[in-house]
């Protein structure tokens, strides 16, 4: 057994498609500007059906972790404990994605050694290697 | 309609429930008959006088079947709550407003749930490709129901500078109470703080016993109006408030995608049920608060009002949620030590104190609170002798 994978939607498709190419994309509406996250096709704050999917920096910060420890799935427990983290966005703190802290871009999952993640701690994004065509983004440490 | 056409206007008059058990050879439907028709001959009520069904969308038995084989009249209302956990005080609350409007005259509302064994774990039957909501986290890894809350858990923790310890007293104090409830699956299985500390890790900061039960069982009420309900057996547990809770920018378990995660669906849950209701939560004699995981009810705490955010750590310290304590939480063992049926004894314990026949009795008890789920949509009901 493998890792789970997404499975892109009408909505979701456009974020993988970017985090395929090794960018990482976030909607943003095109009439009030605001970002929003996860994606849906309409601006809970002005209502516009008009978006557009903007660079982000990549940039942002350790907001909450935890230490997956069995029983979990086959292939998660291969690999237990391991981290997940939470990393709110530099360009707007409320946007935050789930990944793993990972001590290199070719890590599937959150390796990097518990003890030693911070909440607060800045980390940059980076893409696992593709596996059926989807790079799930992760963390380095920045 | 206005709010006093609801207040105190409906009661519950009848509860039931099977024995709790890690495995009970018995189908969901089975266990669901059982305890709906133990609360009609508690209520002292007729099957066939029942006209109103009220469920859970994760229950396996339709209204159709529980119709057919309990010998219930024409039901001429029937209705049912999303989001699991966050359902059972919607179900009761939807009962009762079908009760108050007329459209229902008896009113029965369960949960049936086979959920002991470890292949019933509904995290590990998903293999492949994940949609929805749990595409944005469960690939990395964050499967289950304990990693998701364990994340708001960490942060909780990191802002109001709560420890394990906090987290221990809630689990401690579930378990005490249990020991004095001889239907709990925990009675006779005493925890101590070394033996909490001592647990094995599940989903870091969460242990073992951070965890509800896994459990065999179902639990069910009958609910009729305030004139008719004085003529039932036991004493009414009148309903006084209910509120149901969706709060903005709300996604269930995985609730980090808005402004500020750690103000969950209880928040807006507790601003609706307070403004309905003649008391505040200082007159609040006992609570259930819904306790899949112990950090729900420290979040529940502050939620509900019982101590301001980042209180709540404190608030268990000395005692504060056993019985004798500031407030009693989870007198029945809860989720945690009495059984997890999606929150559903927990409404049965919080009957049981109004009518004085809790196995840990609020002394005098008036004002008894339950919640469901915090961390999913969700739903309070506030009871009153």
């Amino acid at each position: 057994m493998t890792f789970l994978l997404p499975r892109p939607d009408d909505d979701s498709a456009p974020f993988w498609d970017w985090c395929g190419k090794g960018e990482l994309r976030i909607q943003r509406c095109s009439a009030c500007r605001r970002r929003r996250m996860p994606p849906r096709p309409m601006c809970p704050w002005c209502r516009s059906w008009a978006a557009a999917w903007d660079p982000v920096s990549g940039r942002g910060r350790v907001w909450s972790f935890v230490v997956a420890h069995p029983p979990l799935l086959p292939a998660y427990a291969e690999r237990a404990p391991y981290n997940v983290v939470v990393v709110e966005l530099e360009e707007e703190p409320s946007i935050r994605l789930v990944g793993g802290l990972v001590t290199s871009p070719d890590e599937p999952i959150g390796d990097v050694d518990p003890a030693t993640i911070i909440i607060g701690q800045p980390v940059q994004v980076t893409f696992a290697p593709a596996v059926d065509g989807i790079r799930l983004p992760n963390w380095l440490r920045a | 309609m206005s709010l006093a056409a609801f207040s105190d206007r409906t009661a519950i008059v009848g509860i039931g429930h099977t024995e709790w058990a890690k495995h009970i050879d018995r189908p969901e439907k089975v266990l669901a008959l059982e305890a709906i028709l133990s609360a009609l001959d508690d209520a002292g009520i007729d099957p066939a006088e029942v006209d109103g069904l009220s469920s859970y969308t994760m229950e396996t038995t339709e209204e159709i079947e529980i119709a057919r084989n309990l010998g219930l009249g024409d039901i001429t209302w029937f209705g049912q709550v999303g989001y699991g956990g966050g359902a059972g005080c919607g179900v009761v609350a939807h009962a009762a407003t079908a009760v108050a409007t007329g459209q229902a005259t008896v009113a029965v509302a369960w949960r049936s749930r086979r959920r002991g064994a470890a292949s019933s774990r509904p995290w590990a039957g998903v293999a492949g490709r994940v949609g929805g909501n749990q595409q944005w986290s469960r690939p990395f890894g964050l499967l289950r129901p304990v990693d998701e809350i364990a994340m708001l858990t960490r942060r909780y923790l990191h802002e109001r500078g709560g420890t394990r310890h906090h987290l221990a007293n809630v689990a401690l104090a579930a378990r005490a109470h249990a020991n004095a409830n001889p239907a709990a699956m925990m009675h006779d299985r005493p925890l101590t703080r070394e033996d909490y500390f001592a647990g094995r890790w599940i989903s870091e900061p969460l242990c073992l016993f951070d965890n509800c039960l896994e459990s065999d069982g179902a639990a069910a009420v009958v609910i009729v109006a305030a004139d008719r309900a004085r003529d039932c057996p036991h004493p009414p547990a009148y309903v006084h408030a209910a509120a149901q809770s969706l709060p903005r920018q709300h996604q269930t378990m995985t609730n980090y995608f808005c402004e500020d995660p750690l103000e969950g669906p209880a928040w807006a849950c507790a601003r609706k049920l307070w403004a309905q209701a003649e008391v505040g939560p200082s007159e609040v004699d006992v609570a259930q608060l819904y306790d899949a995981f112990s950090p729900l009810v420290l979040l529940s705490l502050e939620g509900y009002g019982f101590c301001e955010r980042g209180e709540a750590p404190g608030f268990t310290e000395d005692g504060g949620i056993t019985l004798g304590g500031r407030l009693p939480v989870n007198t029945s063992g809860g989720g945690m030590s009495e059984a997890y049926v999606h929150g559903f004894n927990l409404i049965v314990e919080a009957v049981r104190q109004v009518r004085g026949t809790s196995p840990n009795q609020v002394a005098g008890a008036e004002w008894s609170l339950v919640t469901s789920g915090e961390g999913v949509p969700t739903g309070a009901l506030l009871l009153r002798r």
